[in-house]
């Protein structure tokens, strides 16, 4: 049951499209992801939900009630700026109960409500402190209470994360699906880093120039990417362009002269295609023992896994391998790569001739 | 490479050879003439006394002019915040070209000498100026304004303005666009936004263009001199007409001491209550 709704939304600045024929359904309670590279919409996107930029054409509804008019303080919602966009001269506590107070919730509710909003978000000891008092994790935190509060019907977040660094980042991630998951609240998220989308959300929606191109739960998303662009920016992708043979039950692409087994494809024979693998799913064997052979050109520690850069006569491959405790093969060593055939995906080329 | 102690003491003295000689010279000199003794006949005596204070301490139309003063000052601050807050507002929203060059009106008149922009104010409100001639037209009949506090009041308006607009013009530079927004989904009204989001954040400027502008009006010379004529005085023109009609420059000098005074205790006063709001709301 949709619970919020985007039909045929589109913005254009002047010649512009910032953001073209949108459509989507957002059920109650949902975690949707908003991804993709910088100025292909997504904030733009997400203000015309909060109201604050006016869509050029269509509708969006909450609800059922049709919404697209509507002055931002009339919907209720709730946004967590980029910049926070704390009230500075206002304490913490001030900060979380000015929806109320705009809502004109009596003094000793507000005055609860605002102790449970910042207990939950971890913040009890800090109501009495001013922003600038505070860490870039914890004024993150009063941004979410302070949206939280008014218990809004759908919280939005542009990019909420980005201006916290890598570790607080990665915690702030976990903290903020906690504390979505115990009030439940349907949150849509702006973010152009892929492994936070991924992470966090029950549905990605990306976005490239303007569109959304695909709309998925994350691995859906990252197994079955539906556009070359998504392959590349969800993940590592190898990508090698060749011909496609039908093979029995599998297939086989003929890149520069080496035979892959792939996954089966309804092609004709001979036409060119573009076949995929991710780095994860490729397995690294001695020389000889693989299906196809290569160099090891560089290889890269990353704590969890290692990366290598094979070259191989297909081009240069990219390898990633869980870290066993013991180390692998070294720069410069021969090696072969192994892969199941189904994992090795198959399209037709863009603008692909049959040959 | 070792400094010679004297460098501290040779840097800061060609400022401080300047203060002395244009300020605090002079300023002595008129608190010593202020004592002195004044006879029309004979001129300035070689004898202290206090006789100038109690004049104008007791004649009641040295307090008048000194109330007026008061009055006008007071009055040009509150008609600058009310006209200068919201006009720094709009222009702080303006988009990319306009906003320089409406920046530019408002600085402008800066630009042209106070005495020019006297006469321009007094050929537009005299008695067969641009604005009876408007009024005459719409038979509101000829209302006196040249000559009069209102007069006064609309020319220091004019020059003080933008004293008051840059530096709340400042602080809104420094908010956050996003912070006015933030109050919107909230739920705040426009006006509530800014009550209680946006005017906060500037009462600093506002409160620094007050004291700036309630200090030049409370001091100003040319515009009560040209626009409030022989009969409407202000402390500054009062204070000239001492010296160069009177010939009494012992009195003049005692009102511009009384004035001096009275402009420093108000607006150290008014500094302390900014310091004190300043700390609260930046901390
Ligand atoms: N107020 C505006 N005026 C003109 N162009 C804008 C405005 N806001 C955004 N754009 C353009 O719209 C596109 C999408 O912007 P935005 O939604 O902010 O992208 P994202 O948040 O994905 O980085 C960009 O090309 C941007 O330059
Ligand atoms: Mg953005």
């Amino acid at each position: 049951m949709a619970f919020l709704t985007l039909e045929q939304v589109n913005k254009f600045y002047g010649e512009l499209a910032a953001v073209r024929d949108v459509d989507l359904s957002v059920a109650k309670g949902e975690f949707v992801s908003l991804l993709g590279p910088s100025g292909c919409g997504k904030t733009t996107t997400l203000q015309m939900i909060a109201g604050l930029v006016e869509p050029t054409s269509g509708r969006i509804t909450l609800d059922g009630r049709d919404i697209t008019h509507e002055k931002p303080n009339r919907r209720g919602l709730g946004i967590v700026f980029q910049s926070y966009a704390l009230f500075p001269h206002m304490t913490v506590a001030q900060n979380v109960a000015f929806g109320l107070e705009m809502r004109k919730v009596q003094r000793a509710e507000r005055d609860t409500r605002v102790a449970d909003m910042l207990a939950l978000v971890h913040l009890a000891g800090m109501a009495d402190r001013y922003p600038r008092q505070l860490s870039g994790g914890q004024r993150q935190r009063v941004a979410i209470a302070r949206a939280l509060v008014i218990e809004p019907p759908v919280l939005l977040l542009d990019e909420p994360l980005s201006n916290l660094d890598a570790k607080l980042r990665e915690e702030m991630q976990f903290e903020l699906r906690r504390i979505q998951r115990s009030v439940g609240t349907t949150t849509i998220m702006v973010t152009h880093d892929q492994a936070e989308a991924l992470s966090i959300s029950d549905r990605v929606v990306v976005m490239e120039a303007g569109c959304m191109t695909q709309v998925d739960a994350p691995y859906r998303l990252y197994e079955k990417p539906a556009t070359p662009f998504i392959s590349s920016f969800v993940g590592r992708m190898n990508r090698l362009e060749g011909i496609w043979w039908p093979n029995g039950p599998i297939g086989t692409v003929e890149v520069a002269g080496a035979m892959l087994p792939s996954e089966a494809a309804d092609l004709p024979a001979g036409a060119a295609v573009t076949a995929s693998i991710r780095p994860e799913k490729l397995l690294l064997h001695k020389a000889g023992e693989g299906r196809l052979n290569g160099n090891v050109a560089s290889r890269f520690f990353l704590g969890g896994h290692w990366l290598f850069n094979v070259e191989t006569p297909a081009g240069v491959i990219v390898v990633s391998m869980p870290n066993h405790g013991e180390e692998p093969a070294r720069e410069g060593e021969r090696v072969g790569i192994d892969w199941a055939p189904a994992s090795l995906r198959i399209e037709a080329s863009a603008g692909g001739t049959v040959s | 490479m070792s400094r010679s102690p004297a460098a501290p003491w040779l840097l800061v003295s060609p400022g401080a050879v300047l203060f002395l000689g244009l300020v605090l010279v002079p300023l002595v000199l008129t608190v010593i003439l202020s004592f002195l003794t004044y006879n029309y006949d004979t001129g300035i005596g070689d004898s202290y006394t206090l006789a100038h204070y109690g004049r104008v301490l007791s004649d009641s139309y040295y307090l008048e002019i000194f109330w007026r003063t008061l009055r006008l000052a007071f009055l040009t601050t509150l008609l600058c915040a009310l006209i200068g807050a919201p006009e720094a507002y709009i222009l702080s929203r303006m988009r990319s070209p306009w906003r320089s060059i409406f920046l530019l009106v408002i600085i402008g008149p800066l630009l042209v000498s106070v005495v020019v922009r006297a006469f321009g104010w007094s050929m537009l409100l005299g008695s067969t100026g641009l604005v009876n001639a408007a009024l005459g037209v719409l038979a509101l009949g000829p209302v006196r304004l040249l000559y009069t506090e209102t007069a006064i009041v609309i020319a220091l308006v004019h020059v003080m303005l933008p004293f008051m607009v840059i530096p709340v013009w400042t602080a809104l530079q420094k908010l956050d666009p996003m912070v006015e927004t933030a109050a919107w989904s909230l739920g705040a009204s426009r006006f509530a936004a800014l009550r209680r989001v946006v005017m906060p954040q500037v009462s600093i400027g506002l409160l620094s263009g007050s004291l700036i502008v309630f200090g030049l009006s409370a001091s100003a010379f040319a515009i009560p001199g040209l626009l409030g004529g022989r009969r409407l005085k202000m402390a500054a023109t009062l204070v000239y007409d001492e010296y160069m009609q009177e010939l009494n420059w012992p009195m003049g000098a005692a009102i511009a001491i009384i004035v001096l005074l009275a402009n420093l205790v108000i607006m150290l006063a008014y500094n302390r209550a900014v310091e004190a709001r300043a700390r609260r709301a930046l901390g």
